[in-house]
């Protein structure tokens, strides 16, 4: 298990490679579909070098409900300008993001999943530090969270390893097989 | 029952729906746990169970995709369908706040978030019933529907055909919809049939099978299949890719043949009234 903080070091990410087990501490931003076009539309300071996760939140006061991962290849086409333009250090997600963003993340990015669904776990995890654009409304804000010891994998490293890929390729040769030819 | 009653009721299905998941897929995670040779799926799936024991323990929100409610309903003539809607949508709001949901209604024209907003299917009966389903988005956006033949998958009009279609909608959905997963599927007459009717069957539990001994094996054979696909816990490796398949089948048009592959995330989130 490798404990990591924020901000994150050019060198922190090198170090890491795909299936390394991670429990990460430190501010991360939620940002979602909205507040990734957001982002790139305008600039948001906060954001340079920050680690941020594909999340929309229940937080009811200033109290996290559940906050587990939503999922990220509906993000892939905002992802490389954004860690072009903050320097993004970080992704956490679920579902892995795709080629483009594989080469984005070469040399200064990583790539994390969290468990789809476990809601609560993260939340436990996690506490509000501040919010921007709320009207938004609650999934789609940008929140800013700080979190102690979230638990998450490197499926995505910046050497251009891809966990997902891995289990792409494995599973179109199951696949091929189950359905041709006609049994 | 008075409406008031009523109300409160729904409030509590509400939350027992968003904060426990149902007995027969805690015991189908636990089997899947013990028997996942994958080390990653493995650690996946017990932090599923996890959280699945703190959300029920604090009576919080299992995933914080609370999901579309859909509401299907059994009315007796006590009702009518006027009434229940107001109830529903009364008890909707005091949900949303107290449990909390999250406000998943979004105006696809203004794109301001409007709460929560369930939809209903009635039918008439002599027994009131309710069942509650929170779907999540992320499974609902890698659901599909299937016309065959299919050249693409070699599928044609037949068992056969529809295995494929099971098979390459699971194939395309990876670990996006959050596996593993619990699939309706229904064959049959028009769009809207197999879209309603296949996500139907994910109320089924997971031992059930189809009471057709032939499509009770088929629902057996195309788990198995499935399962070699390896895309495992989350989509990252492994064997536990779904729990359990559920179909139904119905009479077509001749010119027709629609297979509505409704997926479910592990998150299956159903109760009863």
């Amino acid at each position: 298990m490798i404990s990591l903080k924020t901000p994150l070091k050019k060198e922190d990410i090198q170090k890491l490679n795909v299936g390394d087990r991670v429990l990460l501490s430190g501010t991360i931003f939620t940002a979602r579909d909205k507040a990734c076009n957001f982002l790139l539309q305008n600039h948001l300071a906060e954001i340079e070098n920050s680690a941020i996760y594909h999340c929309g939140p229940i937080v009811k006061g200033n109290k996290v409900i559940s906050a587990g991962p939503t999922t990220s290849y509906r993000l892939n086409q905002y992802t490389p300008e954004l860690i072009e333009k903050y320097g993004v250090k970080a992704i956490i997600g679920k579902g892995g993001m795709d080629e483009s963003v594989l080469n984005a993340l070469k040399g200064r990015a990583v790539y994390l999943s969290a468990v789809g669904g476990a809601g609560v776990i993260y939340a436990t995890a996690t506490k509000v530090k501040n919010v921007y654009k709320k009207e938004f409304g609650m999934p789609e804000a940008i929140w800013e969270l700080e979190v102690k010891d979230f638990p998450a994998i490197v499926t995505m490293d910046s050497k251009g390893n891809n966990l997902y890929a891995k289990v792409f390729q494995k599973s179109k040769k199951a696949f091929v097989k189950l359905i041709l030819p006609t049994k | 029952m008075n409406e008031g009653d009523l109300k409160n009721k729904i409030v509590s299905l509400y939350e027992k729906t968003a904060t426990e998941l149902p007995n027969d897929i805690v015991f189908a995670l636990e089997k899947a746990k013990e028997k996942e040779q994958d080390i990653i799926g493995k650690e996946i799936i017990a932090k599923i169970l996890e959280n699945v024991n703190q959300a029920k323990t604090d009576c919080l929100p299992i995933c914080q995709d609370t999901g579309i409610p859909i509401f299907y309903i059994k009315r007796t003539k006590d009702y009518s369908e006027e009434d229940l809607r107001k109830i529903i949508d009364e008890a909707t709001v005091i949900a949303t706040e107290k449990i909390p949901l999250r406000p998943n209604a979004v105006d696809v024209l203004t794109d301001k978030n409007l709460g929560n907003k369930p939809i209903i299917h009635f039918e008439e009966s002599e027994e009131f019933k309710i069942d509650l389903l929170l779907k999540g988005g992320g499974s609902e956006n890698v659901s599909t529907i299937y016309q065959l033949p299919n050249q693409k998958i070699n599928a044609n009009r037949d068992l056969d055909g529809v295995r494929k279609s099971i098979l390459d909608a699971v194939f395309n959905a990876q670990g996006k919809g959050c596996p593993p997963y619990i699939i309706g599927v229904a064959v049959g007459g028009n769009i809207e049939e197999v879209a309603h009717l296949s996500k139907k069957q994910l109320l089924r539990k997971i031992t059930d099978l189809n009471p057709n001994n032939k499509l009770g094996e088929f629902e057996k054979e195309v788990l198995n299949e499935i399962n070699q696909l390896n895309i495992g816990p989350q989509g990252l490796d492994g064997k536990t890719t779904t729990l359990g398949v559920k179909t139904i089948f119905t009479a077509r048009h001749p010119a027709s043949f629609f297979v509505g592959v409704s997926i479910g995330c592990w998150c299956l989130r159903r109760q009863s009234l």
